[in-house]
């Protein structure tokens, strides 16, 4: 293939996966014949007779049963068709799942696929980005992918995992972001990116985020700034020794997040970067956000809603001059 | 021992069940007071649950269950739990949390199981464990495993969820060999049932999940015994999801905490309000399938292990929050690690 997207990544990864290991399952609405909403499991239906299996639209009871399957041997993947519809799933995700292994030693080897985030005209309840409250809870991990190859070898190492993994794939990337093929080898998880080097701030960012961040580094470039941009890749666990070195080399920290501000990743970061590096700031962390309200469904508003290419450049130069 | 042995059924159970299942109930019932007495004594951490006037049905599921199959007991199911193999050191460990009982003293009381064995640790929300069951059941089709059954219990305010509704459709829609027991005991803690739902019985609910339904007196072992195991039978044979709901009264609080001074005393005087174990004592009697010796000794074979156990639970040294392993993953290298201040 000439090229790969975002989404086919994730496609492929499933097939992989289910080809793998006859444990592997795939379990959502939609996600049988139709391929999913998205797409994200087309023609998989046919390829794995009996294995991609149309669920009823009972979040609960989807992710109940991925715990009884997993409980008997096998390695689920569940496709919540939006992110924020996994808040009907939430209690047997946070209070079943994910405290299952501290209570009975038996591990749960499930993925639940997160399509997060927002995309144009998608509004309140098709555009959530729930990564900070399911990283709240112990017991599980929260991976949030930014480019085609992480989208593709996270997924497959998530199905690997014995612990619930919570997949936040990014639904603005789906179409937008290419590679040229999918990896051979990956970073394993935990580990963050340096996905550019600079010297004069750090912005530690994740998911779509880091495409926006990429733009701003290119564009301060104009104005004489390297800036370092850190992918987190995984947001449970967070890499704090790459954000640490990188603070380091930089003396300012920037945390940019699609989620919403209170509590959330970026104070996460600046928490742990405040409390383990503090002597290593030239200037106060700073951190930005989507603003703390529903997300909004007209794309002049939603554009000024979250954190942009734009809003980011205003909040770098301002800690730079700093 | 004298035992007239009489081969009279009750509704076709024989007397070796009906003796079984009975034998069964008293241990549970002696090991509930034995756990009410050590809550009273403060030897237990949290709270204290029993199953009083609810172990003729409960021993019924455990009884009709076979070894392989599924369980997901509920808070009241003693009976149910020993009849299928729970050790009683289980349920003294959890309560006391001794790090030596399957929760290691990181969950109590009801809260234990052993998973692997088909024996489900239940969650505090309600409804929540069905759906596990039908996964466990999902996957056992997948791999070809077919035969075997998965029961699981709630009461009457269970089925007011969410979970309850979603679990009971996801497991029509796949026909698995669900048992769902609902025990209708009058009270989910405190709401009588005129505050919980408003058809006439919880049991024609069946129809709309289009699978068997099946009501029945809870407080007559017999019917128990019987209906459990029609039940399970049904679902054994490819039958699909089989729905049970079983009247009576819950003789006891929600917890040993709560005086259950709401409860109505006409429902205490009605038929509802029998003790099953009582009615299941005179039919024994009265079948002369046992005399009043024989009944004697059994509680005192029973009194005498709950007591063997206890004392050796309250020999086993505490958990300590010093040495406990604050590690929440399987995958251990990916723990976050937090400095300490």
């Amino acid at each position: 293939m000439n090229s790969i997207t975002y989404l086919e990544a994730i496609r492929e990864a499933q097939a992989k996966a289910l080809k793998d290991d006859p444990r592997v399952y795939i379990y959502g609405q939609d996600v049988g014949a139709f391929g999913g909403a998205f797409k994200a499991t087309k023609n998989l239906a046919n390829e794995f007779p009996g294995r991609v299996i149309d669920a009823p639209i009972s979040e609960d009871a989807i992710i109940g049963s991925a715990i009884g399957a997993a409980i008997e041997g096998m390695r689920p993947i569940i496709e919540m068709q939006f992110a924020d519809f996994s808040t009907v799933g939430f209690n047997q995700i946070v209070n079943h799942a994910a405290a299952y292994f501290w209570r009975t030693n038996v591990p749960l080897p499930i993925v639940v696929r997160l399509p997060s985030g927002g995309t144009t005209g998608s509004g309140p309840f098709h555009s959530q980005s729930m990564e900070a409250i399911y990283a709240h809870y112990p017991g599980l991990i929260v991976m949030t992918p930014a480019t085609v190859e992480d989208a593709y070898s996270m997924l497959i190492e998530a199905v690997a995992i014995d612990d619930p993994v919570i997949f936040c794939e990014h639904k603005y990337l789906y179409y937008h972001l290419k590679a040229d093929k999918l990896p051979s080898e990956a970073l394993p998880t935990g580990k963050a990116r340096i996905a550019r080097p600079g010297r004069d701030l750090t912005i530690v960012t994740y998911s779509a985020m880091v495409h926006e961040a990429l733009a701003v580094a290119e564009e301060l470039k104009t104005e004489g700034y390297e800036i370092e941009v850190v992918d987190l890749r995984s947001i449970k666990p967070i890499d704090t020794d790459t954000v640490i070195a990188s603070v380091a080399r930089t003396g300012r920290l920037l945390c940019v997040g699609e989620a919403w501000p209170w509590g959330g990743v970026t104070a996460e970061v600046i928490a742990r970067v405040a409390t383990e590096a503090f002597d290593l700031l030239d200037a106060p962390p700073q951190r930005l956000n989507a603003k703390d309200t529903p997300i909004p469904y007209h794309p002049n508003l939603w554009s000024v809603h979250r954190p942009t290419s734009r809003s980011i450049s205003d909040a770098a130069r301002k800690l730079l001059q700093t | 021992m004298s035992v007239v042995s009489e081969a009279v059924p009750i509704n076709n159970i024989s007397r070796e069940d009906y003796l079984s299942a009975f034998r069964w109930m008293l241990l549970a019932r002696l090991l509930d007071e034995k756990m009410a007495n050590l809550y009273r004594a403060g030897k237990i951490f949290g709270g204290v649950y029993l199953g009083r006037g609810q172990e003729a049905v409960s021993v019924a599921v455990g009884m009709a269950l076979r070894k392989g199959d599924v369980f997901a007991p509920l808070i009241r199911d003693g009976a149910g739990r020993l009849a299928f193999g729970e050790p009683i050191l289980d349920a003294i460990r959890t309560c006391m949390g001794s790090p030596l009982g399957p929760m290691r003293g990181r969950d109590g009381n009801v809260h234990r199981g052993h998973p692997r064995e088909g024996l489900l640790p239940m969650l505090s929300h309600l409804g929540s464990m069905i759906s596990v069951v039908n996964g466990i059941l999902m996957a056992r089709r997948y791999k070809g495993n077919d035969g075997t059954v998965g029961a699981t219990c709630l009461g009457e305010g269970g089925t007011s969820t969410g979970a309850f509704h979603e679990a009971m459709n996801q497991a029509a829609v796949e026909k698995l060999p669900l048992v769902m027991l609902v025990v209708d005991n009058q009270y989910a803690y405190s709401t009588p049932t005129s505050r919980q739902f408003a058809c006439a019985s919880l049991v024609d609910r069946a129809i709309g999940y289009g699978i068997e339904g099946h009501s029945l007196d809870g407080t007559k072992l017999d019917a128990c015994l019987g209906t459990l195991q029609r039940a399970v039978d049904n679902a054994r044979s490819g039958k699909g999801p089989q729905l049970i709901v079983a009247k009576l009264l819950r003789l006891c609080g929600h917890g040993e905490h709560d005086d259950a001074s709401y409860i109505d005393p006409k429902l205490k005087e009605s038929p509802l309000g029998c003790d099953c174990m009582k009615l299941a004592e005179t039919n024994i009697l009265q079948q002369q399938w046992a005399d009043e010796t024989a009944i004697a000794s059994w509680r005192t074979e029973a009194v005498q292990k709950i007591e063997e156990a206890v004392s050796i639970v309250q020999r086993e040294a505490a958990p300590d929050g010093y040495k406990e392993n604050w590690q929440a993953l399987a995958s251990k290298h990916l723990g976050e690690v937090y400095p300490e201040a």
